[in-house]
């Protein structure tokens, strides 16, 4: 037996519900401030740049179509705009603040104005004084829009003249939405694996912290040694110093890594093996070095570089011996 | 200004396209001719605090710059029926706007124009505005 998934029931029920708010008028009448007049007018043709003659010339509009001044067709909206200060009706009584909470509960809470569409039964003329009304008119399903998920809302404006004749109308389209989710900020590159420090090497990483390539020196009979050790394997002393590597070398081997890659790590992963001048071998990875200078033999020049707060490494770019 | 007749006009034609410096004071003072004193249409610091760039273009400019095209090319005894646009991008202060017109159909004395305004960021509006034309010999205000 089965059951249908609640959140399937939910979701419909919801559905259904934005539906009862189609048809459903919008707080009350909206009334021009002003009569539609020409110093509006003036505003508009200016700001615009609009220099049809028929808006602002009272002879020439007189001998128009229009037979004398009208007001431009999509200042239509202008003329019952809400006073400078002057918030929407939010209130719970307004279905449209229940229509915008119902789906704005539902996670759409973004808000982008997507279509407008005004159709004129007439031109405005001065002294026409209007009213307006304002329904909600449709609510789409849920649909999946570039923006994200949600839904549109039409609401149509409808204008009348003071004899009640419809002189305009306005339909009004927005999204609200749930705001598809932005794609993750690039991770911040990983550091490169930490080396497990012990007494024995820790001088090594402490030396590369302040730009020197250390070599570790037997104190009794003076052989150079690397990697790191705690006894000579020479004469068997564990006492030990270190001397400053003077940075040149030459190349006795190399290998490239292709894979696996490693985030951490820059590719192509060029890994040589140094003969320090001093007479050890370090492995190292190159800087500011390409494949074709990549020979054995090559001489090399040190660059010691910071890799991150915690890490400093030698690295080896090919020089002109 | 001289006004188009039908006779004027056929499918296909292309109106010049009108260039528009989207100065901050543009943006501005059609905000407030139009009547729309959002903040977003004049005060860059609150436009910034609510995630756009710069403030941009109310919706009334819009239609009105729109009106505004399709009357210049088609002059004052034209008598527009309908504005009906597909919002996009914003207009944003500093940007440039270019509107391009194309008469789509022609019909039982309607025409109509597909109308795109483009900016740097792509298409702010496309939509289609029908008219219909000044009657042959009629009042031309030449």
């Amino acid at each position: 037996m089965t059951t249908a998934p609640t959140d399937t029931t939910a979701s419909a029920a919801f559905e259904a519900s934005l539906q009862q708010f189609v048809g459903l008028e919008i707080g009350v009448v909206a009334v021009a401030p002003d009569e539609v007049n020409v110093p509006m007018v003036r505003h508009w043709c200016e700001a615009m740049g609009d220099t049809n003659p028929v808006y602002l010339d009272a002879s020439a509009a007189a001998a128009s179509v229009h037979g004398g001044l009208v007001a431009p067709p999509t200042m239509l909206q202008a003329w019952v705009m809400r006073p400078f200060g002057q918030g929407r009706d939010e209130s719970e009584s307004n279905p449209y603040s229940q229509l915008t909470n119902a789906v704005e509960s539902n996670g759409f809470t973004s808000v982008v104005a997507t279509n407008c569409e005004q159709t004129y039964d007439r031109y405005l003329r001065p002294g026409d004084h209007l009213t307006m009304r304002t329904v909600i008119d449709s609510v789409s399903g849920e649909k999946t829009t570039g923006l994200g998920t949600g839904h549109f809302i039409t609401t149509r404006q409808d204008y009348f003249d003071a004899a009640g004749e419809r002189v305009g109308s306005m339909l009004f389209r927005i999204l609200k939405f749930r705001p598809a989710p932005k794609p993750a900020p690039a991770a911040p590159k990983p550091l490169r694996p930490r080396p497990s420090l012990t007494f024995d090497h820790l001088f090594w990483f402490e030396g590369l912290k302040q730009g020197k390539l250390l070599i570790q020196r037997c104190a009794e009979c003076g052989v150079l040694r690397h990697p790191a050790a705690p006894m000579c394997r020479e004469c068997r002393s564990l006492a030990w110093d270190t001397i400053e590597a003077g940075g040149r070398g030459r190349i006795h081997s190399f290998v490239v890594v292709h894979y696996p890659q490693i985030p951490s790590i820059e590719y192509p992963n060029q890994v040589v093996l140094v003969d320090l001048d001093e007479g050890v071998r370090v492995v190292a990875n190159t800087v500011d070095t390409n494949a074709e200078q990549l020979v054995i033999g090559a001489a090399v020049q040190l660059e010691v570089r910071m890799c991150d707060d915690d890490l400093s490494l030698p690295f080896f770019k090919v020089v002109q011996s | 200004m001289n006004s188009l007749h039908d006779a004027d006009v056929n499918v296909g034609d292309q109106i010049a396209p009108l260039v528009l410096p989207l100065t901050r004071s543009l943006i501005v003072a059609t905000a407030l001719a139009s009547r729309d004193y959002q903040d977003v249409h004049h005060d860059p610091t609150l436009a910034q605090q609510k995630g756009s760039q710069d403030i941009f273009m109310n919706i009334l400019t819009t239609n009105g710059l729109i009106g505004r095209y399709i009357t210049d090319w088609a002059g004052p005894e034209s008598i527009i029926k309908n504005v009906s646009i597909r919002l996009g991008v914003p207009n944003y202060a500093g940007d440039t706007m270019t509107i391009t017109g194309t008469v789509t159909s022609k019909q039982d004395g309607q025409i109509v124009v597909g109308v795109v305004g483009a900016n740097s960021m792509g298409n702010h509006v496309t939509g289609t505005v029908t008219l219909m034309l000044g009657a042959t010999g009629q009042g031309d205000t030449k």
